[in-house]
Order: C-alpha cells, then sequence, then structure tokens
C-alpha cells in the first residue's frame, strides 16, 4: 500500500489501455497514446473555439490564443528571419504540443507525456530532420558551410570544424534530454516531497508538525514546476528557431 | 536527510512491509531501478518495448495537430489579426480624414471669419466716412447759410447805419433851425445849417 504511495517513479509508468500489435511490434494504445491524444485535443480545442467567434476586439480566451501565434511568429522572426516563417506552423505546433502536455503533467493523476525520453527524442528528431532536409534541399551542398564559421584562421579550420560538427551532432540529444530530464526531475521531485507529506502525515501529531516543511515545499515546487513546464516549452521553440536559422542562412554565424 | 532518518525510525515500528517500501522508496531516490513489482522493473522512461507505440501515437497525434494547426487553427488568427489590422489601419485612415476635414472646416471659418471681419471694417468705415461727410457737408451748408446771413445782416446793418448817418444829418440840420429859431428868433437859411451842421461833424 505505502510502496504504490510514495514510488515517486509510479508515475512514469506506462500501461496498455487496449492491445494493438503488428508484426511482432506492440502498438498498443497505452495511457501516454491517452494523453498525446488529450493533448492534441486540449491544444487544438482551446485555439479553435476561442478563435472560433473571430471577434474584432478579442475576449480574454480569443487573446490568449492570438499572443500565443503573435509570441511564436516574433520569435521565428527574430530567430531564423522572414525566410524562416515558412517553419512557423511546424514551431507554433511543437511549441503548443509541448507547452499543453507539460501543463497536462502538471495536473494530479495526469500522465506527462514529455517526461518520455523516446518522445522529446522523436520531436528533437524532427526538427533536426527537418534543418537537415531542408538545409541540403535549398543550398545544396552549400548547406555544409554552417560547419564553417567565418572569420576563423586556417590553420584552425579543422579544429574548428570538426568542433562544430560534434555539436550539430549532440544538437537533438542536448534538445530532447534538456526536456525529458527537466520533466522528469520536477515531478519525481514534487512527488518525494509530497510522500513524505503522506507519510509523516500518518505518524500523529509529531509527524503532522514536521510534515509542515516538505508541505511547504510542495506548494513552492509545483509553482515552480509550472514555470518549468512553459519554461521549457519556450526553450525548445527558441533552439527550434535558432536551429532552422541554420538552415535557412547556413554560413550565417 | 532528517525527514528521511525520520520516516525510516518511524517505518521500523510498523513493521518489515513498510520498512521495504521504505527502502525501495530510498532507491529510487537515488535514481536506482527497483524490483517493486511494476512489470519489467526497467526506469519506465527507458523501458525500450514501449518504444514503438509511443512513436507510433506520437506521429499520429502530433501529425494530426500539425495539420489542425496549419491548415485551421493558424489561418483563422492570422485572418482576424489581419482584419484587425486593416480594420485599424482603414479607422485610421478615417480619423486623419476626418482630422484633415475639419482642419479644412476650421480654416474655412476663420477665412470666413476674417472675411466678415473686414467687411465689417469696411462696412464701419464706410458709414464712419459718410456720417464724416454728411457731418462736413451740414457744416459747410450751415457756415454758408450763417455767412449768408451774417453778410445779409452785415449789409443791412450797413445799410441802416448809411441811412442813420443821413437822417442824423437832417435831424441835425432840422433841431439846429429851430435852435436857433428858439434862439435868435430869425430864420437862418438852410444852406448855413447845412454847412455848420457838417462843420461840427467833422
Amino acid at each position: 500500500m505505502a510502496g504504490d504511495k510514495v514510488d515517486p517513479t509510479h508515475q512514469f509508468m506506462i500501461n496498455k489501455i487496449f492491445s494493438i500489435e503488428f508484426g511482432g511490434i506492440d502498438f498498443s494504445f497505452t495511457n501516454a497514446s491517452l494523453f498525446m491524444v488529450a493533448t492534441v485535443v486540449v491544444a487544438a480545442g482551446f485555439l479553435y473555439f476561442t478563435t472560433s467567434k473571430r471577434s474584432l476586439v478579442p475576449g480574454r480566451m480569443q487573446s490568449v490564443s492570438e499572443i500565443s501565434y503573435e509570441f511564436i511568429a516574433s520569435m521565428l522572426r527574430e530567430g531564423a528571419g522572414s525566410h524562416g516563417m515558412k517553419f512557423f506552423p511546424m514551431v507554433f505546433s511543437l511549441f503548443m504540443f509541448i507547452l499543453t502536455a507539460n501543463m497536462l503533467g502538471m495536473i494530479p493523476y495526469f500522465f506527462t507525456i514529455t517526461s518520455q525520453i523516446i518522445v522529446t527524442f522523436a520531436l528533437a528528431l524532427f526538427v533536426i530532420g527537418t534543418v537537415l532536409v531542408y538545409g541540403f534541399y535549398k543550398h545544396g551542398l552549400g548547406f555544409l558551410n554552417v560547419f564553417v564559421p567565418s572569420g576563423v584562421p586556417g590553420i584552425l579550420l579543422p579544429l574548428v570544424i570538426s568542433i562544430e560538427i560534434i555539436s550539430f551532432l549532440s544538437r537533438p540529444i542536448s534538445l530532447s534530454v534538456r526536456l525529458f530530464a527537466n520533466m522528469l526531475a520536477g515531478h519525481i521531485t514534487l512527488k518525494v516531497f509530497a510522500g513524505f507529506v503522506a507519510s509523516l502525515g500518518t505518524l500523529g501529531a509529531l509527524g503532522i508538525g514536521g510534515a509542515v516543511l516538505p508541505l511547504i515545499m510542495t506548494v513552492a515546487l509545483t509553482g515552480l514546476e509550472f514555470l518549468v513546464a512553459f519554461l521549457q516549452a519556450y526553450v525548445f521553440a527558441v533552439l527550434t528557431c535558432m536551429y532552422l536559422n541554420d538552415a535557412v542562412h547556413p554560413g550565417g554565424h | 536527510m532528517f525527514v528521511t532518518s525520520a520516516y525510516a525510525q518511524s517505518t521500523t515500528t510498523e513493521g518489515a512491509e513498510t520498512h521495504d517500501a521504505a527502502a525501495g522508496e530510498v532507491h529510487t531516490e537515488t535514481g536506482v531501478a527497483h524490483e517493486g513489482g511494476h512489470g519489467s522493473g526497467v526506469f519506465p522512461p527507458f523501458d525500450t518495448s514501449t518504444f514503438a507505440s509511443q512513436l507510433l501515437w506520437l506521429a499520429i497525434t502530433f501529425g494530426l495537430f500539425y495539420l489542425l494547426m496549419s491548415k485551421v487553427v493558424m489561418p483563422r488568427i492570422a485572418g482576424i489579426l489581419e482584419t484587425r489590422g486593416d480594420t485599424i489601419a482603414r479607422d485610421l485612415d478615417d480619423a486623419a480624414r476626418s482630422k484633415a476635414e475639419a482642419d479644412a472646416a476650421i480654416a474655412a471659418y476663420e477665412q470666413e471669419l476674417a472675411a466678415a471681419k473686414a467687411k465689417g471694417n469696411a462696412i464701419a468705415s464706410t458709414a464712419r466716412e459718410a456720417a464724416k461727410a454728411k457731418a462736413t457737408a451740414d457744416r459747410t451748408a450751415v457756415e454758408v447759410s450763417l455767412n449768408n446771413k451774417i453778410s445779409a445782416a452785415e449789409a443791412r446793418i450797413a445799410d441802416i447805419k448809411t441811412k442813420a448817418l443821413a437822417d442824423v444829418g437832417a435831424i441835425a440840420e432840422e433841431t439846429a433851425t429851430a435852435v436857433v429859431e428858439q434862439l435868435i428868433g430869425g430864420k437862418v437859411s438852410k444852406a448855413e445849417i447845412a454847412s455848420a451842421v457838417k462843420a461840427s461833424a467833422k
């Protein structure tokens, strides 16, 4: 009984809701799948229904949708220039999807899909893959200029180019691990402190007195986690813009 | 670690089962996977058996989300913002035009006001001039008539004076004749009297 309550990794367990299997591979609809669907429904539903009136003077909810739109638009324009605006739907979708997933994960008993490394890694690969495909499609081999910073003396070039390649290759890893680790660590910390509250609360007067400290921590961490949930979605979107800038303007740094 | 040790200490009094749970909790805190009766026992995010399902459903859901965003939501928001931008621009234009009209109206009003003032001044000065001219004419006429009267009066006075002076001679002669008759009782010729009067009148 107590084991289930205080196990901080239990929240990341993936449980099958109904089984689907193709060619021996397990494609079951799980609680993770359910919350992916929920994320799409919540995010798309919010954006769809708050803008359905198309008011000239926006209400609060329509303002939220418009502000999100303009926020990402200005972020992308600053990050990748006006040529980068063709990736606006992609960056906007990524930001809204990750933000909604993170925020849904803050609700107790809800599953946090961004705490699964495979999800964040897939999203990061999607970004890097877009950068590579678009970069080579648009600039051909000129895209390789992205590894050659301008104004570097000839002797240092091999060193600098190898550093640039390593940093480029580490991008999908850092992009995915940053989001994954932040969500995972935050939720584990919250669970541990909340677990202390519950455990100490069962131990009589002294325990209840002692439980106040982890309770304060839990409340404070919850606030922090909401900040992190937004911040990580923002960071993911900003880095996506920066990487897309490389695809649009290789050799522009 | 005060809390943890207190927890561990107190759980020993509740029997071995909860103690195991506490130990399990401490293990996971340090990141070590535990055999907590949750299936495979691998730390869930690193459980590769779930990857295929997650990738598939992520592709389906995110792909759907991307389509919804790029085909429905974003064109709609772009439309809203564009309409608003157009409306604001149009309103600003209207406001600018209204301001120009108001400025023109003010300018016209001021022009008319200035014209009216000028006209008023002109009328006033004309009236003043006319009044002045009339006054001058009247005065001249009065002066002329006065002068006429004066000269007529002067003429009459001179006339009367001449007549009177003439009468004075006659009266003096008559009087002298009467006086002389009374005094000396004789007749004196008219010529003597007249010369005597003339001599005394000098």
